[in-house]
């Protein structure tokens, strides 16, 4: 298969956008100390979020490159991966709070091509809600890039992992990797809208519970839907492309 | 249980999940980020937004075209793959 083989010019673009990243993030980020609205964060947050973005999607371009590699079934695959992130965020579902919010579907991906890819995906899907929904925002792309292509993915990636570690049975790993990936996303939308408005008289933690209360308890069942839906998909993958499963480590 | 099965009981545990609290819980289910909206301007009475979105679809009606739109293509693309896949999985074939 060759994943491990580099390919040329990645090493270089990696160390590029990391430097950018920091190098742009710390100044900003220092001037001050679900998805985020168009225009609701300062503009030092969006720069801030935005450059620490880049080197994940840089990683994550290179990640799914060599991954489908001259390999169509490995092509589709991950075709069906962002077609099911795609699906997912379009659904406004009803949660127990009395308000609506939607999944974030990248718990599938992450499982299969690992979190890098998904961050890939994550930002086509953010840009396509933004320019053409109104939902979302170009100038908090980065913080929303941040929140559901890295830290939801990495977050399911690491749950996942651990719970094959322990030889949990796959539908079950898949499960909490969908759920924990889909709650952290809005776990970290809030600290980040938290970080940006420290509430005036309790300060961060205090903006963190309401905010929190927004979005991380409407979420829950949410998740848990995306948790089982995720499974539905995963199952039927790995009843028609057993090898490629195998070849991704995702069996 | 085949597996059809199973996942006709997980899509109706889907289905009980999104119906129960509108059957339950009164609201008026908007979006949870217009709530977060209602919760900075609580913070941060002065903040104005700095940025609006470069379209904003026409209507209610509009912004549903859209949205399911999206599902309905991601949707066509899962069903192209399983399709696909099933197919090749029965002739036998490896790539």
């Amino acid at each position: 298969m060759g994943l491990k083989a580099k390919l040329p010019g990645e090493k270089a673009a990696v160390r590029a956008s990391v430097f950018v990243a920091v190098f742009l993030a710390f100044p900003a980020a220092g001037a001050r100390a679900m998805h985020i609205m168009e225009g609701f964060l300062p503009p030092a947050w969006c720069v801030a979020w935005g450059a620490l973005c880049i080197p994940f999607v840089v990683k994550g371009f290179f990640s799914i490159k060599k991954k489908i590699a001259g390999n169509s079934r490995m092509l589709l695959l991950l075709a069906m991966c962002g077609a099911f992130a795609f699906v997912l965020s379009a659904l406004k579902l009803p949660s127990v709070t009395g308000s609506c919010s939607h999944p974030t579907g990248v718990g599938l991906g992450a499982v299969l091509f690992g979190p890098s890819a998904m961050s890939v995906i994550g930002v086509i899907i953010l840009l396509f809600q933004a320019m053409l929904l109104a939902h979302g925002g170009l100038t908090t792309l980065g913080a929303n890039t941040f929140s559901m292509a890295i830290a939801g993915p990495f977050a399911a990636f690491g749950v996942y992992w651990l719970l094959k570690k322990l030889k949990a049975p796959a539908a079950l790993s898949v499960f909490a990797a969908a759920f924990i990936g889909d709650l952290f996303t809005y776990i970290v939308t809030s600290v980040q809208l938290a970080a940006a408005f420290p509430d005036p008289g309790g300060g961060f933690m205090a903006s963190a519970v309401k905010f929190l209360g927004v979005f991380a308890i409407t979420q829950i069942p949410l998740a848990v839907s995306e948790g089982l839906l995720t499974v539905v998909v995963y199952q039927g993958i790995k009843k028609y492309s057993r090898p490629e499963l195998e070849a991704l480590k995702a069996y | 249980m085949k597996l059809w099965q199973k996942n006709l009981i997980l899509l109706a545990l889907v289905a009980a999940i999104s119906v129960i609290p509108l059957v339950f819980v009164k609201g008026e289910y908007g979006g949870a980020d217009d709530k977060a909206e209602t919760v900075i301007t609580e913070i941060d009475e002065s903040y104005t937004p700095w940025a609006s979105s470069p379209y904003e679809p026409a209507s209610g009606e509009i912004e549903s075209l859209l949205f399911a739109l999206q599902a309905a293509i991601g949707a066509g693309i899962i069903g192209f793959g399983f399709g696909r896949l099933s197919a090749k999985s029965k002739a036998g074939e490896k790539n």
